[in-house]
């Protein structure tokens, strides 16, 4: 390897969390991003080619080193390492409507939702998926929620932009009310309203 | 179908996902650090159940059948956040309740569903996304990154505001507190067992029998006592006293005669 990979190498392994190009461009003040990233893929190629337990991973707005998918069963029956728990229905429900509508607050989720979040945002608060951005105008000007790097890493995304967009989805999530039915209801509704 | 707009795409229900699924696994010990308690996530949640239970088009809602079946579940399966269910129960009935007005001109006139439509199908996309979003966190779980997280560092201090006058009051608050130290000569004091052992002997020669009370005041200082003491075994040791407890912690019972019957008793 090219002696910016092995730098870089080094600087990625000594760090646990993912870091972006421009910090990784910091180690060496010759390096343009464009080496960074030639550098990078030899990272990459290095660990794939020559079969290594850890691979170089594009998350969260950065690079990292993570062990493969294969081997994660016997690093945790060893107990060398343990999975983080799943989230719960309502918390990933209010995450992904976080992620969708960002800036967002409490009463918009729970309209989305049609339950009371409080207790959920709170949880995903304090795991540090979700942050406090800023406060809406208006009455009692309610904090406004985002996701966090943290969020992009638990859902292994690059960025936000990496989730499926709303126009890819079966149904469009749409802000204005969806005009469902201009003609009275069918023969059966009305059959069945009737008293 | 005869009431879909024609603008609205019509898609089938997203294969991956089963309303109440995800809840029931929940129940089942799955390690959600959020426990759900009840087998769906929400009211719209057991809604969408309710309508692919009863394989009912979701842009024509027979909203008589859906509320009842609706009202049915909620009871049966005592569901912990009530007054949310409760709020779509009634929101369903209100529907029901329009739907039955006598409708005035059919141009003008809006289906009261409409917005329930807007709203469950707004959430059938969001659950849509958990999809996506679950199935690349699973993948995500199953690699691990290392495990030092360096310490958060410590917020800096708060920039000290002080007037002189809180300064020097701060200074005077702590020197008045130090404490004077009290210092004092240790001075060695002998014992003077001869005199002790003088006292008992003219004490005895008074007394044949005597008391530990009546050889050493109640006040008298340490080293009298322990001259008292040592004097008193020191003539115990010579024979010309002897000396005897009844129980533990009586007074000492001093006697002038060896063979007085009654320290022989003791």
């Amino acid at each position: 390897m090219t002696p910016l990979a092995k730098l870089l190498e080094a600087a990625l392994f000594a760090s646990a969390r993912p870091i972006p190009v421009d910090e990784l461009a910091a180690l060496d003040n010759d390096a343009s991003d464009a080496d960074i990233n030639s550098a990078l893929q030899e990272i990459r190629a290095h660990y794939d080619d020559e079969g290594h337990g850890v691979e170089l991973v594009e998350i969260g707005g950065g690079w990292q080193i993570l062990t493969r998918a294969e081997y994660t069963e016997a690093i945790e029956r060893a107990q060398l390492a343990a999975r983080p728990q799943r989230l719960s229905a309502a918390a990933l429900e209010t995450l992904a409507i976080i992620a969708y509508r960002q800036p967002i607050g409490r009463i918009e989720v729970e309209e989305i939702r049609g339950v009371n979040v409080g207790s959920v945002l709170k949880s995903l608060h304090e795991r540090g998926l979700i942050d406090v951005v800023g406060r809406a105008e208006g009455l009692g000007r309610p904090l406004l929620y985002g996701t966090t790097p943290l969020f992009l890493e638990h859902f292994a995304l690059r960025h936000l932009e990496e989730l499926p967009r709303a126009d890819e989805l079966a149904i469009a999530l749409r802000h204005t009310p969806v005009q469902v039915a201009d003609a009275p209801p069918s023969e059966a509704e009305k059959a069945e309203s009737s008293p | 179908m005869t009431s879909v707009n024609p603008e609205m795409p019509v898609t089938p229900p997203p294969s991956g996902y089963v309303p109440g699924a995800r809840g029931a696994q929940a129940q089942d010990g799955d390690t959600s650090f959020i426990v759900e308690l009840s087998a769906y996530s929400g009211p719209l949640d057991l809604l969408l159940a309710l309508i692919r239970d009863e394989k009912v088009d979701i842009y024509d809602i027979p909203i008589a059948r859906v509320a009842e079946q609706f009202l049915v579940r909620i009871r049966t399966l005592g569901l912990n956040d009530a007054a949310d269910y409760l709020e779509m129960a009634a929101r369903l009935l209100r529907i029901k309740a329009q739907l039955l007005l006598p409708r005035g001109d059919a141009d003008e006139w809006e289906d009261p569903r409409a917005e329930l439509v807007r709203r469950l199908l707004e959430y059938q996309q969001m659950r849509e996304i958990v999809d996506v979003m679950e199935r690349r966190a699973d993948e995500r779980r199953n690699q691990f990154a290392r495990a030092y997280l360096p310490d958060e560092p410590a917020p800096p201090q708060a920039p000290l505001a002080l007037s002189l006058s809180e300064l020097l009051s701060a200074v005077d608050r702590v020197l008045r507190s130090v404490y004077e130290p009290n210092m004092h000569d240790v001075v060695a004091r002998a014992l003077d067992i001869p005199a002790a052992i003088q006292a008992i002997r003219s004490l005895l020669a008074l007394k044949a029998r005597l008391r530990w009370t009546d050889v050493v005041d109640n006040d008298a200082p340490p080293w009298q006592v322990l001259s008292a003491l040592l004097g008193l075994l020191e003539l115990a040791r010579l024979g010309e006293l002897r000396v005897a407890q009844p129980r533990p912690f009586a007074n000492v019972e001093i006697s002038r005669d060896p063979s007085d019957p009654a320290s022989e008793a003791a």
